[in-house]
């Protein structure tokens, strides 16, 4: 549990972040968003305590961050970055161990969670390990970043833009490593991002800032249903809001008894992309298969547009 | 290439080496240039010797300025010491612009004839390049390379020893190379002030206008910052491959 309460930080006369208290549970991912300069990067920075609050607390487990020494509570928070910040003179292996070996763990240990996690990212230990970041493409760089941040098995992982600068293909592929590895170790994570897309794919909440206050913080449908300001439908976009509503419903939700023909779809696809498998196929239904591939119902066009449609 | 490259050090290393341990080989070479019948190689010491005891101020004065200037280059870089790092930069540039014979008139009052002076004139002459590379070295590294240390709980110490200097390294021993190259050749004033070195048999050549001498100096001085500079530059390669570098050729 994170609890931000009030948290403030001033530089001179401008308030960069103003009076912002969220409340998080343990082991889900709030993504924070907002227009460049609303205070999301400073925000993240202030639960590290890489900024100094002016005045507002952090709390760790009912912890106050402030009795914690610094180091040792940047020891306990994975904090990963846009172009991933990895030292250039060490390789791959020796950068993922930097906070173990920080904590003086031994060198088995070490060895054993940098090849775990190394093979959780897919990058074949015996590959990259020995490598250097340079030697790397971009999105392996981002993949090491994270994987660096996750080394000390942190309860809490703090994420600015980190997947910002990859292109669509390795950043879907990198959210949906991220999602696994946090469904896997129960991290919670802090994530901020300037894309909506992932906000809401990724997000159990949002927080939406601008200008310094965060304007809102709630679960993705709550946001795309009642935007509390109208900066805040505007962010979500107006005309993509059925869309995004889409997406955070699976067939599962909106399945129906009896049988359809054509290719089957699995119950955990997103309704968007079901919707969109059919629309491809000219179909009005499709036939749903759970895990095993065993047949679960059917699910129509006109079911899927009615979780679209704007709640009463 | 690189074998030509290879063959002409080892040439020139032979050369050095037979040369100040058997000159007297040599002399058939510099009779020619000298005049009624003297000497065609050095005979008032040895120059064996006298190589040992250049290099010995070369390096001693080398390894002071690197001392010095490396922990003045880690301080005005700290924020404690940021407001330092003007007021140092310009000590450090006079120690440069100040004439080493300058310096030997004024130390010699002070410390007596000998290698005193010269090591003084030597290590502030050797501080500005370490110094400035020093500088350039720790203030290159990327920003967010040293906030991705912060933020995984770095202490100062820990990023100075583990991530800045690291980083730094390969720039900090360029300025070595070229400190330790510049005062091979500045160490021959210091026999005007009698320190032991390979000035001495220069200035025996200027004094006896015996040319043969003043080459022979030379000639060693000369092969010596050659072969001194390509291993310094080896162990610079070394170096930057150790820390993940692409062997950089652009290290000055
Ligand atoms: N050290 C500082 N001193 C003064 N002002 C600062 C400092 N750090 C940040 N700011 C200001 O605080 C505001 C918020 O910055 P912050 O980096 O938190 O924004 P952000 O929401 O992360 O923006 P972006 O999306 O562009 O990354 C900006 O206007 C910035 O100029
Ligand atoms: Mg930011």
């Amino acid at each position: 549990m994170i609890e931000i309460e009030h948290l403030t930080k001033r530089y001179g006369n401008t308030t960069v972040v103003d009076d912002v208290s969220l409340s998080i549970a343990k082991g889900t991912i709030t993504v924070v968003v907002g227009t460049s300069g609303s205070g999301k990067s400073t925000l993240l920075r202030m639960i590290n305590r890489l900024v100094e609050p002016s005045s507002g607390r952090v709390l760790i487990d009912g912890r106050d961050t402030m009795s914690i020494p610094e180091d040792a509570l940047r020891h306990r928070i994975g904090y990963a970055i846009q172009g991933h910040g990895l030292f250039p003179h060490r390789t791959v292996a020796e950068n993922i161990a930097t906070v173990p070996r920080l904590l003086g763990w031994d060198q088995a240990r070490i060895d054993s969670r940098v090849d775990e996690l190394l093979r959780l990212f897919q990058l074949a230990p015996d590959e990259f390990a020995r490598k250097y970041p340079q030697q790397l493409s971009g999105g392996q760089q981002q993949r090491v970043g994270v994987a660096r941040a996750l080394a000390a098995e942190p309860e809490l992982l703090l994420m600015d833009e980190p997947f910002g600068a990859l292109d669509p293909i390795i950043r879907g592929k990198a959210q949906e490593d991220l999602l696994a590895i946090q469904r896997r170790f129960g991290t919670t994570v802090i994530l901020v991002t300037h894309d909506m897309e992932e906000a809401f794919h990724l997000g159990d909440k949002v927080a939406v800032m601008d200008r310094a206050r965060l304007l809102q913080y709630g679960t993705p449908a709550e946001i795309l249903v009642h935007p509390a300001e109208a900066y805040v439908e505007r962010l979500v976009g107006t005309a993509d809001r059925p869309f995004r509503l889409l997406s955070l419903s699976t067939v599962a939700d909106a399945l129906e008894p009896g049988p359809a023909s054509g290719q089957p779809v699995d119950k955990g696809t997103s309704l968007r992309d079901a919707l969109a498998r059919m629309m491809w196929a000219g179909r009005t239904e499709m036939p749903v298969v759970d895990g095993a591939g065993a047949a679960l119902g059917k699910v129509s066009v006109a079911g899927i547009l009615a979780h679209g449609r704007q709640p009463a | 290439m690189r074998a030509l490259a290879i063959l002409l050090r080892l040439a020139a290393l032979v050369l050095l080496v037979t040369f100040i341990a058997a000159p007297n080989l040599f002399a058939p070479v510099f009779q020619p240039l000298t005049t009624y019948d003297a000497p065609a190689i050095y005979n008032q010491g040895s120059l064996f010797s006298l190589t040992l005891s250049h290099l010995a101020t070369v390096f001693s004065a080398a390894l002071a300025s690197t001392v010095v200037a490396v922990l003045l280059g880690i301080f005005v870089t700290r924020p404690s010491g940021l407001e330092f790092l003007p007021l140092s930069r310009s000590l450090v540039n006079i120690g440069q612009t100040f004439p080493p014979v300058a310096v030997l008139a004024v130390a010699v009052p002070l410390v007596g004839f000998g290698e005193a002076p010269t090591l003084i004139a030597l290590f502030l002459y050797g501080l500005l390049p370490i110094f400035e590379n020093t500088l350039s070295g720790l203030t290159n590294v990327s920003p967010l390379t040293l906030e991705a240390a912060k933020g995984m709980g770095m202490s100062a110490r820990q990023r100075l020893l583990g991530v800045e200097l690291p980083l730094a390294l390969p720039i900090i021993l360029a300025g070595i190379r070229l400190s330790v190259v510049i005062n091979l050749g500045t160490a021959t004033i210091g026999s005007t002030v009698a320190a032991k070195g390979l000035g001495e048999v220069i200035i025996a050549g200027l004094q006896s206008n015996n040319t043969a001498f003043i080459l022979q100096g030379g000639l060693i001085v000369a092969l010596l910052a050659i072969l001194i500079h390509d291993a310094l530059m080896s162990v610079e390669r070394i170096v930057a491959r150790r820390l993940g570098q692409q062997p950089a050729g652009a290290a000055a």
